[in-house]
């Protein structure tokens, strides 16, 4: 008796093998290059968060803000290498030492507290912005207006928006909020663009702009990450079911108390989701803040020396994907490798942070909400 | 004027801007504190019928009524100063696939009340205890008032929408295929509940069960593309049509 379902060896079994492990090696070859990336820098960057000696903590990296690093050799060929400040009273406690083949390498020394908390604070008010912009928006295309042409033209502008390239939103945002956007001010600047009295108060509604500034900076990177979060939020909205509109109208609702009861809180999940998206968007993003929000050096943190709300928001700041740009013009320095190393995987880290927080939020809020 | 709470006169309407009528000039009376069932078959119009008695309707961008007049308590629903929002609070609906919102079931039933600005917490327990309490639903639920409307059964959340839409007293309760998504035992408590909720309300059912309608209907119409064919009580429509159209579709000869 032979078996009637006997394997063939045939074309169609080695195109099966074939296709399969084709379809395997490229997953592969997609997980490899994760694993390279994130072992090299946690492997070497990670270290630089610990020493060798109590606490094991290297606190220094995360207190200090970036430093000039010194480095030298002395008449023993004994290396040194420590920020310029330790540097100078250095010498001043070991004039007997010669100083051999001085180097200053910018940022390198110190810490990243002042990159890390700027790019905390333009990740954290860019999205606030830009939830806030493309939530209403949102909630203005799926829900109040209709099908026409022109709504049509709209999303089509939204989605080619999402393709500009990042450093036309710096040029943008240079133009439009480092130099024309209103401030109201006393003393307006010579160059502001246009200058009228402010209501009926003795102050004046200057066009100057905010300089190079925090909220410069978050504003530019809302506007990139608008298209994102609006097409991701008007998804789901609309994935919110039919049934509950139709029964909170059927219950007498008006149209907004409609979308604010029955609506928005099912879509919020979604919209989570879309700011994990736009967080790891902007984070990373370093072109756009290079122009407009940051300095490479600054001896002061975002929330030092700062008078009120304003001045805190119209100061620069520094960030950390300018730091390590910053960084990666010295190639191959021992002096700076922890700094560089420790940096990205601090950077990683944080921005996986943000993301896990938004992620952790939506579960939490979808397990809430299911239905 | 109570024995015809609800008075359509040769009503047109239609989904794309009058280029076609779906419904095609209904003329009906349907009277207050009866229940009244709309039968016939698949889109025929019934529940594009039902949508137009709490313009319903009207969020679709392109429907149009083509002609005739809806008048219910004697006011013609779609006079200038009519407010849909306040008609819908008035004349209720429950739907096919209930649809309870996730939320507690407490949130559910005092949803039409909050939104109506009602912040008493007094007042909107009374409110929530008298509508489960009229949808037959207490007993099962009291205990768990504050857990989530969509840990109940199919049944159970069926009479949830019906306890939704009876809190706000409404003087219409219009039911659009309510136990078609139910299996016989939630059926029955819910025709039971229907009979019940006549005393007080109107009700407007459409069902594709002809013994629901005529156990549970006291007059029936039956729909054949958009117009009436019969409209009568529901024993006449039942025992002794008076159209063969009507005598085929319900002995199940017919669409
Ligand atoms: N939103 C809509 N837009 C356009 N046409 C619609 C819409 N809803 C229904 N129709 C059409 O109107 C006609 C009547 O539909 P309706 O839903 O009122 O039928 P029905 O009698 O309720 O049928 P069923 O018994 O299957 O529920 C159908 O031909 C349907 O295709
Ligand atoms: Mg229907």
């Amino acid at each position: 008796m032979s078996n009637p379902f006997q394997t063939k060896q045939g074309w169609n079994q080695r195109k099966e093998r074939l296709s399969f492990w084709s379809l395997r090696i490229c997953t592969y070859i997609i997980i490899a290059a994760a694993i390279f990336i994130f072992s090299n820098i946690f492997m070497k960057g990670v270290p630089t968060f610990f020493k060798a000696e109590a606490p094991y903590i290297n606190t220094e990296f995360f207190t200090e803000s970036p430093q000039i690093l010194s480095v030298w050799e002395d008449q023993d060929g004994q290396e040194y290498s420590m920020t310029k400040k330790n540097y100078e009273q250095w010498i001043v406690a070991h004039p007997e030492k010669e100083i051999i083949g001085l180097k200053n390498l910018t940022a390198s020394g110190g810490g990243i507290l002042g990159p890390l908390a700027g790019t905390f604070l333009l990740v954290v008010i860019c999205m606030i912005i830009a939830l806030f912009i493309g939530v209403s928006a949102s909630i203005y295309l799926s829900e109040y207006c209709g099908k026409g042409k022109i709504m049509s033209m709209i999303r089509l502008s939204i989605l080619n928006l999402a393709g500009v390239p990042s450093i036309v939103f710096a040029l943008f945002g240079l133009g439009v909020f480092c130099w024309l956007a209103p401030v109201i001010t006393d003393v307006p600047k010579d160059n502001a663009a246009f200058v009228c009295g402010w209501l009926w108060t003795d102050s004046y509604l200057s066009f100057q702009g905010w300089g190079t500034s925090l909220l410069a900076g978050s504003c530019t990177l809302a506007i990139m990450v608008l298209p994102v979060i609006i097409t991701a939020c008007e998804e789901s909205l609309r994935a919110v079911p039919k049934g509950f509109r139709e029964a909170s109208y059927a219950l007498g609702a008006t149209q907004w108390q409609t979308i604010r009861k029955s609506v928005l809180p099912f879509a919020i999940p979604g919209v989570l989701t879309a700011s994990v998206l736009g967080i790891t968007r902007v984070a990373g993003e370093t072109a756009p803040i290079m122009l407009t929000a940051t300095m490479s050096e600054k001896s002061t943190l975002p929330w030092e020396q700062v008078e009120g709300p304003w001045s805190f928001l119209t100061q620069s700041v520094q960030a950390l994907p300018f730091h390590i740009y910053t960084l990666a013009k010295f190639p191959d320095s021992e002096h700076v490798k922890p700094m560089q190393y420790g940096s990205i995987a601090a950077f990683l880290i944080l921005v996986m942070g943000f993301a896990l927080l938004s992620m952790m939020l939506r579960n939490r809020l979808r397990n809430k909400l299911k239905w | 004027m109570n024995s015809k709470l609800i008075q359509l006169e040769d009503l047109g309407f239609s989904y794309d801007l009058g280029k076609t009528e779906t419904i095609k000039g209904v003329t009906l009376d349907i009277p207050a504190n009866q229940v009244t069932a709309f039968i016939g078959p698949s889109g025929c119009g019934k529940s594009t019928l039902l949508r137009c008695l709490n313009r319903m309707n009207d969020l679709i961008d392109t429907a149009k009524i083509t002609r005739g007049t809806i008048k219910i308590l004697g006011q013609d629903i779609h006079a200038s100063d009519v407010d849909s929002i306040e008609l819908r609070k008035h004349v209720g609906m429950v739907f096919q696939k209930y649809n309870p919102f996730p939320k507690s079931i407490y949130d559910n039933v005092a949803y039409g009340l909050r939104i109506q600005g009602e912040k008493n917490k007094s007042t909107l327990d009374e409110a929530v205890e008298r509508s489960l309490r009229g949808s037959a639903l207490w007993d099962e639920v009291k205990d768990r008032l504050k857990t989530s409307a969509l840990g109940l059964s199919g049944g159970q959340q069926q009479r949830l929408c019906i306890a939704r839409t009876i809190a706000v007293q409404p003087k219409v309760i219009l039911m659009d295929e309510p136990c078609s998504a139910l299996d016989p035992i939630a059926t029955a408590k819910v025709e039971e509940l229907i009979t019940e909720l006549r005393k007080e309300y109107t009700i407007v059912i459409v069902t594709h069960s002809m013994q629901q309608a005529s156990r549970i209907s006291d007059r029936t119409a039956f729909f054949y593309l958009g117009e009436v064919v019969e409209y009568n009580t529901t024993e006449t429509i039942f025992q002794n049509p008076s159209q063969q159209q009507t005598e085929d579709y319900i002995s199940g000869r017919f669409g």
